[in-house]
């Protein structure tokens, strides 16, 4: 996977150019995830990428309105809210893109006349688009897991941005996509790494594209967190699991103080602060 | 018969025709419908145009208006455009606020314009810091009968293509704007991007220009904007099937060409209102 990506010329990984110094080999920001943080919503997920974070909840599949009914599929919803101000055009234009991604992996023919509704609230925002819908895809899948909606692969968001001599930077700050030429948000499955979503901003000639798309699926971010190894039983003050992504000692940014070694538990083992759910759990998992 | 077995099956009879490498209306795969332009229709609007993409019907006015230009940038002006998808075209949209459909369509059209830099924003201030043009770009679909982006795109880039705007001087003593009607320009167009839409059927076909029936049976859709020099302004995949990098590819080189074929009808429909 390491191999891949570094044949390809134009990638340049960035060292402490950023806010955050990115881990050895990977050319990612820090990143982290936390599952099952709400109470109500059938599953939620926070997800920080960077300076951006995302908090999603998810509800379903359950009671559907009879005018939204589709008769033999799930009827798939997303709300997006900004962190300021009500939703506008352009959150309407990102729920659909999040919503269409999801609904070419939730297996919807099991659920027919129900709905599954998907809430996205912005928590932090770096003041760029791109990175933000990246982390709200991300946000949707891992809420979706949490939830036990049966999917049939998982879905990863990535940005990367060409700047003029074409060199292609991956999870770019908002910096360096204010400079870039272009940037591109792409939405890439994780079984058969296939696009699934494409969107872009500025210009870039077709030649550059296929090498973007090509890196979509092969940094850390979607091999590592689509994986994660093991489920860590946290102490029981915290609220949830965590998933941690391709990042060295990144604990203590996320607020809390370093965690105690987990104790031994087989991966798929339920644990203590795990409610039952629908489907089985292991979808996507592992 | 055959109406029957399309009511109760609609994908089968589709995937019947699809075998044959063609479409119930007769097209390839890679044929788009019958392209009409007609230009400057509309007297009372500075600029004007009308598409026909087979039964898709976009009618696209633009008005220009005086506003001061945004404080962070003294020296732009504005071009605000609207999608606006009325009962009248389709019995699936009400009337009311704008529905999700319009809504994206409008983002799409104002990605797109931002994207390809087809007006330099710096063409329409008048006087840095005090007056700019606003140009109010409104489209209204008057029949929906599916690729609505492409149309929408051409008639954006058509009726921008007609406007006309007078000159205007500022009087130095009374500080007021002096409109000269009588002596017009036409705007600087920089780039001609054009949209060309596939949707892909059963995760592995994909079909140019579908229509109502076919957007609705459709797994996935994807829509590509270039411009001439074959630069890329938008590749918009909402979600949907998943596309190899080969598929993109050759999606691209059919863009590529309806470029050139959109290009020629457009310097055609130009070439016969000039002389006045």
């Amino acid at each position: 996977m390491e191999e891949e990506m570094h044949t390809d010329a134009k990638i340049r990984a960035e060292t402490g150019a950023g806010s955050s110094p990115r881990g050895p080999g990977c050319s990612l920001r820090h990143f982290a995830c936390e599952q099952n943080l709400l109470s109500r919503p059938d599953g939620s997920a926070s997800f920080l990428q960077g300076d951006t974070s995302v908090l999603a909840g998810v509800y379903g599949p359950a009671e559907v309105k009879v005018s939204k009914e589709i008769f033999n599929k799930a009827t798939l919803e997303v709300i997006l809210r900004p962190k300021i101000g009500l939703p506008g055009v352009a959150e309407k234009s990102r729920e659909r893109l999040i919503r269409n991604t999801c609904e070419a992996v939730v297996l919807g023919t099991l659920h027919p006349r129900t709905s599954i509704t998907v809430v996205l609230q912005v928590v932090s925002d770096a003041g760029s688009g791109a990175q933000l819908l990246a982390c709200c895809l991300n946000a949707a899948c891992m809420a979706l897991v949490d939830a036990g909606v049966p999917m049939r692969a998982l879905f990863c968001g990535v940005t990367c941005a060409l700047d003029s001599d074409g060199t292609l930077v991956l999870d770019p700050t908002s910096k360096q996509e204010k400079e870039a030429r272009a940037v591109l948000t792409f939405a890439v499955d994780n079984v058969e790494r296939k696009l699934l979503m494409s969107s872009t901003k500025g210009l870039f000639s077709d030649a550059e594209f296929p090498s973007s798309a090509k890196l979509g699926p092969l940094p850390g971010s979607s091999s590592a967190w689509l994986r994660p190894r093991r489920l860590r039983n946290t102490s029981s003050a915290s609220t949830g699991n965590r998933c941690r992504g391709v990042t060295p000692r990144a604990e203590t940014s996320w607020g809390r103080g370093p965690l105690p070694p987990p104790p031994p538990t087989h991966p798929l083992q339920p644990e203590a602060n795990q409610r039952p759910s629908l489907a089985s759990r292991s979808y996507g998992l592992m | 018969m055959a109406a029957g077995f399309k009511t109760v099956e609609p994908l089968e009879y589709y995937r019947r025709f699809l075998k044959e490498n063609c479409r119930p209306d007769g097209r390839e795969l890679g044929e788009f419908r019958t392209t009409t332009v007609n230009i400057g229709s509309i007297s009372t609007a500075d600029g004007s145009a009308l598409v026909k993409l087979g039964n898709t019907t976009v009618i696209c006015g633009v008005k220009a208006e005086f506003a001061a230009p945004p404080t962070d940038a003294p020296d732009k002006g504005y071009v605000v455009p609207n999608v606006d998808l009325p009962p009248l075209c389709s019995s699936r949209f009400r009337s009311g606020p704008p529905g999700e459909e319009a809504q994206v369509a409008s983002q799409f059209i104002a990605d797109v314009i931002e994207n390809s830099q087809i007006i330099q924003k710096e063409d329409l201030c008048i006087s840095p810091g005090k007056l700019a043009w606003v140009l109010y770009c409104d489209l209204i679909c008057l029949d929906y009968d599916g690729n609505i982006l492409d149309a929408c795109t051409f008639a954006l880039l058509a009726a921008l293509k007609n406007v006309q705007l007078p000159e205007v001087t500022i009087n130095e003593e009374t500080a007021l704007a002096e409109v000269n009607l009588k002596k017009k320009s036409y705007l600087n167009i920089r780039t001609h991007p054009v949209a060309t839409s596939f949707a892909v059927f059963d995760d592995t076909l994909l079909i140019v220009d579908p229509t109502g029936e076919e957007e609705h049976l459709a797994t996935g859709t994807l829509t590509i904007v270039m411009d001439e020099e074959g630069k890329l302004c938008c590749l918009h995949k909402p979600g949907g099937s998943g596309l190899t990098g080969a598929k993109l590819q050759d999606c691209m080189s059919r863009a590529v060409t309806r470029h050139k074929e959109v290009k020629k009808l457009m310097d055609e429909v130009i070439k016969s209102i000039k002389p006045k």
